[in-house]
């Protein structure tokens, strides 16, 4: 089963969630209902530090044994920091998607936009609409 | 989708199910990596009832298959194995696929899934074409098929037979009585860990299933999905057709030219022939990545800036701990250690040509 969705954080409709730090960034990653669907990750693709990246487009990838994905990114802003850990580690995401599997922080170029992401009990019905 | 007759137990351990040539499959239990790290060092059982198995039977069944298929089978023993070819004219492979001798006059050919209906239609138009004398049955649907593979695998299996598993040799198989049932188990596999695989009756597959399950709890046995049968199979150098070749491909551009006789007449020979004194310019050869990426399936590949050649199957490689992969190259760049690059996404990531396979097991791991 998956782990509990944290309340400290908002989540997308992809399954990325978003921690606002309050100092104009966001950590960003996949949540455990994401990587208990991607099963063993085995590979983490990172962006550089100081791409932009708007709203809903790939941010980076993640690959399991067998496939290949997409992590869309919940907001708009700039990379300011990767988990480089990811890169000798990527099982991190397995292991700890809402923690030490984080992907990104970004600095927020639209907060607003946080506003529009699903609460933890709006995702948990999303992903139980999903199941069945 | 297409059910096997184990379909429910899967749903019922969890399995997730996904379409594999209009069949509805289990692709992994709990997770590729654990479902393949098992294979390699205790055992695992697969459902391969998805497999078509085609009995050919006659006084002229041994001359029927000489014509269609690249192997010279002439000095096979009854129960011996071959894998062999079965090309068009032009020489291009539809299937890859292995040939039981049950008798001088009798024979089991065991298809490709995906390829099963096309072999079938194939083999029966060449024997009406020549009159051969042999009639051909498809018992593919009433036929159930399990593959138990592991070092584990011939103690886990004797406790359901009295037979002498211990002297079957690799590529032979015994007929026998399993659950009271006609059987015949062979020892092969497409994982390249020593092992098995079990043909019986569809109507009795699911109990063989579950005694296999519950024999093997103690040997530390798990069921596998088509997702590590996949990464096994890499590892070991083993092609998959449909992925890695299909009918435009022939065996000599694939490392199958020890399956082609050619001092024997056969289907797509002439045109073998004919490659072989004309040149050849493409070649399959294994690729480890070396730097950081996952090579997979229609990745391009590139010797400096020239794109040399595509990827057909790339995965990352469990028990070796590194991405590794088969491509079709251009023959000029094929030799081993020859450093290329993959296109994966935006960047290139480097990489090396290395020989096959990339995994070979350590015979002394098997248990007898």
């Amino acid at each position: 089963m998956s782990k509990p969705n944290p309340q400290d954080r908002k989540y997308s409709r992809d399954h990325e969630w978003a921690r606002d730090e309050n100092d104009g960034t966001a950590t960003i990653g996949i949540t455990d209902y994401a990587q208990e669907m991607l099963t063993d990750i085995v590979f983490v693709e990172l962006p550089p530090v100081g791409k932009k990246v708007a709203q809903g487009a790939p941010v980076a990838v993640v690959e399991s044994v067998k496939s290949v994905s997409d992590v869309y990114s919940p907001v708009s802003g700039e990379v300011i920091a990767v988990n480089s850990q990811l890169e000798d580690d990527p099982a991190l995401v397995n292991q700890d998607a809402f923690g030490d599997g984080w992907i990104v922080r970004m600095r927020l170029e639209k907060p607003a936009e946080f506003g529009a992401l699903l609460d933890a009990a709006a995702y948990e019905l999303l992903i139980s609409e999903e199941k069945h | 989708m297409k059910k096997t007759p184990l379909y429910e137990k899967h749903v019922a351990l969890n399995a997730k199910i996904i379409d594999f040539g209009g069949w509805a499959m289990p692709v992994q239990y709990t997770n590729v990596i654990d479902e393949h790290k098992t294979t390699r060092t205790a055992a695992t059982l697969f459902d391969i009832c998805h497999m078509g198995e085609i009995t050919v039977r006659g006084s002229q069944a041994l001359d029927l298959l000489q014509l269609a298929l690249t192997r010279n089978l002439q000095t096979q023993e009854t129960g011996q194995i071959k894998l062999s070819a079965l090309l068009t004219e032009n020489g291009g492979i539809i299937d890859d696929l292995t040939v039981y001798k049950l008798a001088p006059d009798y024979y089991m050919l065991v298809t490709n899934a995906t390829t099963c209906d096309r072999d079938w239609q194939w083999i029966n138009a060449l024997r009406k074409a020549r009159e051969f004398d042999c009639t051909l049955e498809n018992i593919s649907d009433k036929t159930g098929k399990l593959d138990l593979q592991g070092p584990s695998a011939c103690k886990i299996l004797r406790t359901l037979t009295n037979c002498d598993l211990n002297n079957l040799q690799y590529y032979h198989f015994t007929e026998l009585t399993l659950l009271g049932k006609p059987a015949i188990i062979s020892r092969s596999g497409y994982t390249g860990e020593d092992g098995f695989e079990i043909y019986a009756p569809a109507a009795i597959i699911g109990d063989i299933w579950d005694r296999i399950l519950t024999e093997g709890i103690i040997f530390g046995l798990k069921p596998a999905g088509l997702g590590a049968r996949d990464t096994l199979r890499l590892e070991a150098g083993m092609l998959l057709n449909g992925q890695d070749m299909m009918e435009d491909v022939t065996p000599l551009e694939v490392p199958y030219g020890w399956l082609i006789d050619l001092d024997k007449e056969f289907i797509g020979a002439e045109t073998l022939k004919a490659l072989k004194l004309s040149g050849l310019k493409k070649k399959m050869v294994g690729l480890e990545v070396t730097g950081r990426g996952i090579a997979r399936h229609g990745y391009k590949v590139f010797l400096g800036d020239r794109e040399i050649g595509i990827v057909t199957s790339g995965t990352f490689a469990p028990t070796l701990n590194k991405a590794i992969g088969l491509a079709f190259v251009d023959i000029d760049c094929s030799a081993p250690d020859t450093e290329i690059t993959i296109a994966i996404r935006d960047s290139r990531a480097p990489a090396k040509i290395v020989k096959l396979p990339f995994y070979k097991r350590n015979r002394l791991k098997t248990e007898g």
